[in-house]
């Protein structure tokens, strides 16, 4: 049946759209990796939204008699016998549950990542997609700007803006709006002027629509689908790059708390307590790579010919030499 | 500079005589008038000249981003291309899904592990410092993962396109051997997109390794641009961005003289 939908696109109502869309969700969830993805991601994403619920224990609770425990560890009553819920991935030097500090750095983190992916990526659409429709001088302005500031590499702009700005949870979001909005305006570009002198759009100038009506009903709907893989890819950098400018001190401030931030704080116990520093950064390195294969599954199905492989049962069979 | 108990009076003749109660326009323009001599003042820090300061970090920078370039781009480029050539199946995907981990690669993190694991538990190498294989193995390795996932990437790719052109049918009809065909004709072909991401990895690794240098007090310009900052130090930033700039722009030229070599359809137009 889903042969059929492929073949003939143009006949498909919208109830066997959302039918095939369906087939194309399961059919991708039966992919291991894309399934084991999705999961992190789902799980990180229920960590932020629901954090009071699932986290074991108080984040900020301290208490120097558990400090830098063990995973698996327990708390030790009067007759040093252990009682309550394990500490899973130990305490740090402050006697506070890292897993439950991760489960609450994960609302910080996402909240940065996915709220400059937003901001940088409204900017640098629209910039993009003026630049390729438009052409002429605002083309060449805002191309140049792009230049420039692809020259500057993004940690070092980061870090000068926040030098200048001073740091904090809102400026954090601000700079890495800044430094990442010229992926998409370059992308955006480069889709806007290839649909430019597409027919539908001469068609929708003759028939008089405004460039404004043109841009936001032709142009963005044709052009968004490339740009939210961006935008999932960009999610994954952010993520990063808060992390890594948090752990240089320039980030996200005590006595908030983040992935990078908590790094930071353990670094000088790294011979001592490993785990202080293994799990935080664990935590980010599966969730920007989760974010990265999901954009890269989320490439394989908007292209057709990949996504019937993708949907047959397991990789095909090589063909190396053909 | 003054102290933490430095009396008000102190403070503000030190800052008039470092021009930092002018208005920013003034700043500004001393500072741009200064800058075209490549003159950029002395470091508060240091107090010598801000620029010598950073070319003297340019060896640290340059043997770590050489050592982690090639170790990055000749094995990302293999990885790749083993990948391309056989699409979809197990190699290929663990080729994705292990370049994909470098791309995502926390860098810091991943050097305090190696730390842990191979400094501190090992002993094999040192845990920080400038010097000779022991020191400079943990930061190389730390620094080439990214590159080495996105070369990889791309290379797959653009190879991927390359091996269902014409040309290559041509080439296989003829009878020429396999290896030729891909490290000849679609691999040479491949190779514009290949170096360009090359080239802004080898650029990112030249001023970008802030992170990596500082985690193993590499005395790089990373390193020093962190310190500059730290200490609000501002000739000795201007002059790190400048030199910073510098490399970026010198990087791009030679990715640009490339594409002539590459692409000899280029020379014409």
């Amino acid at each position: 049946m889903s042969d059929e939908m492929t073949l003939f696109p143009e006949e498909q109502t919208a109830r066997s759209q959302s039918a095939s869309r369906w087939l194309i969700v399961r059919g991708l969830m039966r992919d291991p990796v894309t399934f084991v993805a999705v999961t992190i991601l789902a799980l990180v994403l229920f960590s932020a939204i629901g954090a009071e619920l699932i986290a074991p224990f108080d984040p900020l609770e301290q208490d120097l008699k558990l400090r830098n425990m063990p995973p698996m560890a327990r708390a030790l009553d009067e007759n040093d016998s252990p009682v309550g819920f394990p500490f899973i991935l130990g305490t740090d030097p402050l006697g506070r549950d890292i897993l439950s500090r991760i489960i609450f750095g994960a609302r910080v983190s996402l909240t940065v990542g996915l709220s400059s992916a937003l901001v940088s990526g409204l900017i640098g659409t629209l910039l993009g997609i003026i630049a390729g429709y438009y052409r002429g001088a605002a083309d060449d302005i805002i191309m140049r700007l792009v230049d420039i500031q692809m020259s500057i590499p993004v940690l070092l702009l980061a870090l000068l803006v926040l030098f200048a700005l001073g740091s904090g949870f809102l400026n954090l979001v601000v700079v890495l709006a800044i430094v990442r909005w010229m992926a998409y305006t370059r992308l955006a570009r480069g889709q806007t002027l290839a649909l430019r002198n597409s027919p539908f759009i001469d068609a929708a100038i003759a028939i008089g629509n405004t460039h404004t009506r043109i841009l936001f009903r032709h142009i963005v709907p044709n052009v968004a689908s490339p740009l939210i893989i961006l935008g999932t890819l960009e999610v994954a950098t952010l993520i990063l790059s808060e992390a890594g400018l948090s752990f240089l001190g320039f980030g996200i401030q005590l006595p908030q708390s983040s992935w990078g931030l908590m790094i930071a704080g353990g670094r000088q116990y790294i011979t001592s307590a490993w785990w202080i520093v293994a799990f935080p950064g664990l935590t980010i390195f599966l969730t920007t790579l989760s974010l990265n294969l999901l954009a890269a599954t989320l490439r394989a199905i908007s292209d057709p010919i990949q996504r019937e492989r993708l949907l047959r049962k397991g990789p095909a069979p090589g063909n190396s030499s053909n | 500079m003054v102290g933490v108990e430095a009396s008000e009076e102190r403070v503000q003749q030190v800052r008039d005589q470092l021009g930092l109660n002018d208005p920013i326009p003034v700043q500004y323009a001393r500072f741009a008038a200064r800058a075209i001599l490549l003159d950029f003042g002395d470091s508060f820090w240091q107090k010598t000249s801000s620029l010598s300061l950073v070319i003297d970090r340019l060896p640290a920078t340059f043997r770590l981003a050489a050592a982690a370039f090639l170790l990055a781009a000749p094995i990302g480029i293999l990885l790749g291309a083993a990948a391309a050539l056989r699409p979809q199946t197990y190699l290929d995907r663990i080729i994705n899904v292990l370049s994909l981990g470098g791309v995502s690669m926390v860098d810091f993190w991943m050097a305090l592990m190696l730390i842990i694991v191979f400094a501190v538990q090992f002993g094999w190498f040192k845990t920080s410092g400038y010097g000779g294989f022991s020191y400079m193995a943990l930061p190389t390795l730390t620094l080439c993962l990214s590159p080495l996932g996105r070369i990889s990437q791309i290379t797959r790719s653009a190879m991927l396109d390359e091996m269902n052109r014409p040309h290559i049918t041509v080439a296989r009809a003829k009878g020429l051997a396999e290896g030729r065909i891909v490290f000849v004709h679609a691999l040479k072909n491949a190779a514009i997109p290949v170096v360009t991401i090359s080239g802004d990895m080898l650029s990112s690794m030249l001023n970008g390794a802030i992170l990596v240098e500082t985690v193993f007090a590499w005395p790089g310009i990373g390193y020093l641009t962190l310190q500059a900052l730290q200490r609000r130090d501002l000739p000795l930033v201007e002059a790190t961005v400048f030199v910073v700039a510098c490399m970026v722009i010198v990087v791009n030229l030679l990715v640009d003289l490339s594409y002539v070599y590459l692409n000899p359809r280029i020379r014409f137009q």
